[in-house]
Formats: structure tokens, C-alpha cells, sequence
């Protein structure tokens, strides 16, 4: 399928560029519906990549790339299943969630995240399954995902480890503090900042330049550079679902879903 | 390095540019929340433009609790 227009995503190919673009209103955020989608991409993505060289996702919304997990889907089945059974729900979500990351992180194509705005949580997972991130200048990161006494659980920790120090992943995890993309610049993580509005762009300009290379060879390049830490991926599952049926983490839910104040995505 | 006063006025300004609203129309003890109309998303916008322009890196937890343009001032002036 060279083009889709769905509920939460689209793709189409332009001139040798996948562009999968994110819709979901409000923000993006990843719950069931995004999740079949992207599996009806990644089944897509064998065939598109033939024809193809790069891959840029990206959001069409104003506030922002992606605000992560859908929370209120979450609250919702700690609910309906209760805590006993509500770990094993996930499990099963998040392993679907993995084969998905998992296969964006190897596709063998350039891939690059072009973000604005919120990038946060599974958001930012998604975007560290990219070879790149280009940031426009009021792009913000973050893992919250300790405000709920829970763990990044889309693959962020080892990604984020594969790619930046140590140190740098404990601040980031373990304050649940945003940052800029200046900073994410700095620390390694954005690999260019740009004007407002100018992401999608810049990358559109950075896939084009990468086309003047061989595709084999990017290919090698990539597989050979960016391995896909497996077992530390399963681990994160692991944790994430004992953390999930706690009293804490039901709590944290709920006082998310009912906030009606100004601030939900402060700390 | 400026004074706290330069840093206010230098926020305010801001503020009003960034959100379109008329410099006089904010004053320094005044909610940014009411005043400017705006939402966490656009306080996180704020946070950015003031981090580029001061060049400082000011964590989002240190905002809690905080919702005036002088105690923000104060935040931003510590990390001069």
C-alpha cells in the first residue's frame, strides 16, 4: 500500500521518501488505534522500503510530535481488568508495541524523527527508534513516566542508552524533567536544531541528501553501527509490568485523567 | 550580570511578544496562567524561549508551585 490515510496516521512516498505523518488529536497519543495503524505500516514497510531510501515520521498537529502512551486508555484497564489481571493486558499490548519500535529501529532505510513541540514518553520512544532526530527549536523531551510511579515501557531506556551516557539517561529517568532541543543537542541526542516550523524540512532536505548514496551500503552501514538491545528491550517489559498493578501507579492514573487544571504536563 | 528588575522586564517582554499580548497589559505579580490565557503546552514554550534567551537550562520541576512572572524571574535569575 504506497499511500494511507487512517484515523491516527498517514503515509505516503514522495520522491523516494516514506513520510509517515502522525494525527491523532489531541496530541498524538498511543493507544490502541495508533497501535494498529503502525502494525498496518510496518507490514507496509517491506514493500515501500523497495522503492524507497529514507523515512521521516513526523506530526501534523500544532502542539507537538507525540505526548506519549495513551493514559486514559491505560487508567481504563486498570479498571476493567483490575490490578491482577491488568499486567497481563499489557504485556500482551506491549509486546505488539516492541515488534512494531523494533521494526521501525531496523528497517533498512535512513530514518530520521522530525519534532516539534511535546515530544514525551512513548513520543519520545518513537522518535529514538530514528537513525536521527531533527528538532525545531521549541521542541521539548521528557520521560514522566516516574510522575506515575511507572517506567518508560516503548523501549526508551535502552534506546536511550545506546545513545547517550550513562549520567544522562539517570537525570533524564529519574527527575522526569523535560528538556530542550538546544540541550538534546548538546547531549547528543538531536543531531540538528532548526527554526520553528522548519523540521519537516530540514528533513526532507537531510533524505535527500542521503540518496545520492548506495542503498546496500547505507544499509550495512546502519545494521553494522545501531544494534537493537534485545534483551534489555524484554527486561523493560518486565519491570514495567510489575510496576503497574501497584496502588501508587492507580493513584497517579487517576489524578492524571481527572485533572482538569491548566498543568497536566508539568511535573 | 543583569538585576533581577532587568531580567522581570525581560520576561515580560517576551511573554507579550510571544503570546501576542500587549506589553502593558502584564504585570509582575500578575497569574501568567489567566493573564496570557494558556495551558501547560504554552507555559513549556515559554520555558524554551526564556532557556534560549537567558542561555540556561531551567528544570520543568523547579516551576511547580510557580505561576507569576516575578517568582519566575527569580527562578531564571538564580541560574545566572
Amino acid at each position: 500500500m504506497k499511500s494511507f490515510q487512517g484515523q491516527t496516521l498517514s503515509w505516503d512516498v514522495k520522491e523516494g521518501i516514506i513520510e509517515l505523518a502522525l494525527h491523532r488529536e489531541p496530541l498524538n497519543e498511543i493507544g490502541s488505534s495508533t497501535l494498529e495503524e503502525l502494525e498496518k505500516f510496518v507490514s507496509a514497510l517491506d514493500s515501500l522500503s523497495h522503492e524507497s531510501h529514507a523515512l521521516i515520521v513526523y506530526s501534523t498537529l500544532k502542539a507537538g510530535f507525540c505526548a506519549g502512551a495513551d493514559l486514559r486508555q491505560l487508567y481504563g484497564w486498570i479498571q476493567e481488568f483490575g490490578q491482577a489481571e491488568v499486567a497481563n493486558h499489557a504485556r500482551e499490548y506491549l509486546n505488539r508495541i516492541h515488534a512494531v519500535m523494533n521494526a521501525l529501529d531496523a528497517v533498512p532505510l535512513t530514518t530520521i524523527a522530525a519534532v516539534h513541540g511535546v515530544t514525551f514518553g512513548g513520543g519520545f520512544e518513537l522518535a529514538l527508534t530514528c537513525d536521527m532526530i531533527i528538532a525545531d527549536k521549541l521542541a521539548r523531551f521528557c520521560f514522566p513516566e516516574l510522575r506515575l510511579g511507572l517506567i518508560p515501557s516503548f523501549g526508551g531506556i535502552p534506546r536511550l542508552k545506546r545513545d547517550l551516557g550513562n549520567a544522562v539517561v539517570r537525570d533524564l529517568l529519574l527527575t522526569g524533567r523535560s528538556f530542550n532541543a538546544t540541550k538534546a543537542q548538546q547531549i547528543g541526542l538531536v543531531s540538528q536544531v532548526v527554526g520553528e516550523g522548519e523540521a519537516l524540512r530540514a528533513a526532507r532536505a537531510t533524505a535527500t541528501q542521503m540518496a545520492k548514496f548506495d542503498r546496500v551500503t547505507s544499509a550495512a552501514a546502519k545494521k553494522f553501527i545501531k544494534s537493537i538491545p534485545l534483551d534489555e528491550l524484554r527486561q523493560e517489559i518486565d519491570i514495567f509490568c510489575e510496576l503497574l498493578p501497584r496502588p501508587a501507579v492507580q493513584a497517579g492514573l487517576k489524578k492524571f485523567v481527572e485533572n482538569t487544571g491548566a498543568q497536566p504536563y508539568l511535573p | 550580570m543583569p538585576t533581577a528588575e532587568h531580567t522581570l522586564d525581560e520576561i515580560l517582554n517576551l511573554a507579550a511578544a510571544h503570546f501576542k499580548v500587549p506589553r502593558e497589559k502584564l504585570g509582575p505579580d500578575d497569574d501568567f496562567f489567566k493573564t496570557l490565557g494558556i495551558d501547560s503546552l504554552q507555559t513549556l514554550d515559554l520555558l524554551t524561549k526564556l532557556e534560549n534567551h537567558f542561555r540556561v537550562e531551567l528544570p520543568d520541576y523547579e516551576l511547580q508551585g510557580v505561576s507569576d512572572f516575578r517568582t519566575l524571574a527569580s527562578k531564571i535569575q538564580a541560574r545566572l
